[in-house]
């Protein structure tokens, strides 16, 4: 079988492969199938896309946006719209990381029901199935929040608080919550054990425990998450406006929807700005805290 | 160790030499942006607890309990929700072809610097690798830098509505951040075996071909199917802007006031992401191991 024959050889490719051909051979076959079933499904087709009409089509477009338009209005529409993208997504990041703290908390399995703060202290199976629910409703309500993307909240939130940037806070806090929610929740699980039992063995309270053992080693890998998630909601932000939730996004849509080019070429110029500015200032502030 | 645990941030974290002021100015910093952040975006949490607010609120509730759970609306939303998955898959398997050539162009080890160019004329580094390297740099910060969304409605502008357009978007977008990953990828590989091949006297595509393919192609797998995980919510809601799958459907049916079509599709949102993340992560695991 030619299937049999390849399977050693990639297996030799990816060093970390320990199981046999056949199952290497299912994934592959798998993935092209998958990959044959999406070409149909979504009708790529690139002789449309690189034959005469879809590339001059493509280009005739982005010749159109050209040049940008520098006038001082646009100028200060584009300064403006940006201005507001990132206070929300400023604000959008805070509001995450006050909703993703006491989730996170609530995660924790090592903080809840078991690890080193309960091996002297068992919990009574009361208060274990207690805690047990705890842990299982923070993490359904986080999985909700992040699976929701932030662009739908800002949908449900315009309906409900209406028009502004105020609903784009709320969608970016709530979407990035639930995201930074578990990621903090592994960075909590995942701390250094050996000091919390030096810590446990003084006879430090639980809660002591946490305050010393637990959130000084967690505290610079969730800081440098947040400011990671920082980063993606600058973008996010810049789109919430499509959905009536203010910023540079609700401009593009009315520049798109008006056939305003050039002034579409000012405000993706502004995002390229605000988006770099704001990667530089993170990596920045990550590699001097973290 | 004691008074460094009792700080909560260790001393040496910020050295006292340069930069004992820079907490404070970062505090200060932080707060005053946070204080007109606040004010720009308008944040009022009273008008969460107005009675406006809470009807809404309460309207949406009732609207989408219980969701709409018809044969005839399941049926209709299988194809929006299967061809979101399908964007994924195209738009990440396009945002590797664009990645891939940028990102080995963007990598310096690969284009100019490095084991591989020693034995370059300084002129022929510069005009061979140097420059083709800052081009693919600039491309790949263009591409990422603008969300996919942004992309979307211009390629729906461009090529029309429909699937297509979509990939389009995915691909560049994620293209762009898949490029950056790679080269990063690739920079940080361990250089002996790159060293040994090269004192053997191996060719320069050989020392690709044998000595970073094999070191960086796990890492490649596994980050490219993250990316998928990201593209499956990307191409949920890319259909706002008519670039198909579900998010076309999710906001004619919010337009509409019908909240429970709305809470039916989020479900469906909610069980496409939930499967591929865990496909996902099961190959991850297996590509750790």
């Amino acid at each position: 079988m030619r299937a049999a024959e390849r399977g050693p050889g990639t297996a030799a490719a990816l060093p970390a492969a320990p199981t046999g051909g056949s199952a290497r051979w299912l994934l592959t076959m798998g993935f092209a199938v998958l990959v044959v079933w999406s070409y149909e499904g979504t009708g790529v087709d690139p002789a449309q896309l690189f034959g005469r009409d879809g590339l001059s089509q493509i280009w005739a477009y982005v010749a159109k946006l050209f040049p940008p338009d520098l006038s001082r209005t646009a100028l200060r529409e584009a300064a403006v719209g940006a201005w507001v993208t990132f206070a929300i997504s400023f604000v959008g990041s805070v509001l995450a990381v006050c909703i993703a703290l006491p989730l996170a908390l609530l995660t924790t399995r090592t903080l809840l029901y078991r690890g080193v703060l309960y091996e002297g202290r068992r919990l009574d199976p009361g208060a274990r199935a207690l805690h047990l629910g705890i842990y299982g409703a923070a993490k359904g309500l986080l999985n909700l929040l992040r699976t929701i993307p932030e662009i739908l909240w800002a949908l449900i939130f315009v309906f409900m608080v209406g028009l502004g940037p105020f609903p784009g806070v709320l969608a970016l806090g709530f979407h990035t919550g639930g995201v930074l929610g578990k990621l903090f929740g592994e960075v909590l699980e995942d701390v250094d054990p050996r000091l919390l039992e030096a810590l446990q063995s003084t006879g430090a309270s639980r809660i002591r425990i946490f305050l010393y053992g637990v959130l000084p080693q967690a505290a610079p890998q969730c800081l440098s998450y947040a400011l990671y998630r920082w980063e993606v909601n600058i973008r996010a932000a810049a789109i919430l406006g499509f959905v009536g939730a203010g910023g540079l996004g609700q401009r593009i849509h009315v520049t798109i929807s008006l056939f305003l080019d050039h002034q579409l070429l000012t405000l993706i110029l502004a995002i390229y700005v605000m988006v770099t500015l704001v990667d530089f200032l993170s990596t920045y502030l990550r590699r001097r805290l973290v | 160790m004691a008074p460094e645990v009792r700080t909560g941030v260790p001393a040496d974290r910020f050295p006292a030499s340069a930069s004992s002021t820079f907490p404070y100015v970062l505090t200060a910093a932080f707060l005053g942006v946070l204080a007109a952040s606040l004010y720009t975006a308008q944040v009022n949490p009273r008008r969460l607890l107005e009675g406006d607010t809470l009807g809404n609120v309460l309207r949406f509730l009732r609207g989408g309990i219980p969701p709409n759970l018809s044969p005839t609306f399941l049926h209709q939303m299988l194809r929006p929700a299967l061809e979101t998955v399908q964007i994924s898959v195209m738009g990440t398997l396009l945002a590797v072809l664009i990645g891939l050539p940028l990102g080995l162009l963007a990598t310096s080890s690969l284009a100019w610097s490095g084991i591989l160019h020693e034995r370059r004329s300084r002129v022929g580094r510069w005009l061979l690798g140097f420059v083709p390297y800052a081009a693919a740099r600039a491309v790949l910060s263009v591409f990422r830098s603008i969300p996919e969304y942004v992309w979307a409605f211009m390629f729906v502008r461009a090529v029309g509505l429909g699937a297509f357009p979509g990939v389009l978007a995915i691909g560049v977008a994620y293209g762009g951040i898949l490029g950056k990953v790679y080269s990063e990828i690739l920079e940080g590989v361990d250089p002996k075996p790159l060293e040994t091949l090269h004192a053997s006297g191996a060719s320069r595509p050989g020392i690709v071909l044998y000595g970073l393919v094999p070191q960086a192609l796990p890492s490649f797998v596994s980050y490219t199917l993250y990316r998928w995980e990201c593209a499956i919510r990307a191409s949920s809601i890319l259909g706002l802007v008519g670039a198909g799958g579900l998010g076309q459907q999710i906001e004619l049916s919010m337009r509409f006031f019908q909240f429970d079509e709305v809470f039916t599709l989020l479900g469906l949102l909610f069980c496409l992401v939930a499967s591929v993340d865990f496909i996902s992560g099961r190959l991850r695991a297996r590509i750790a191991r």
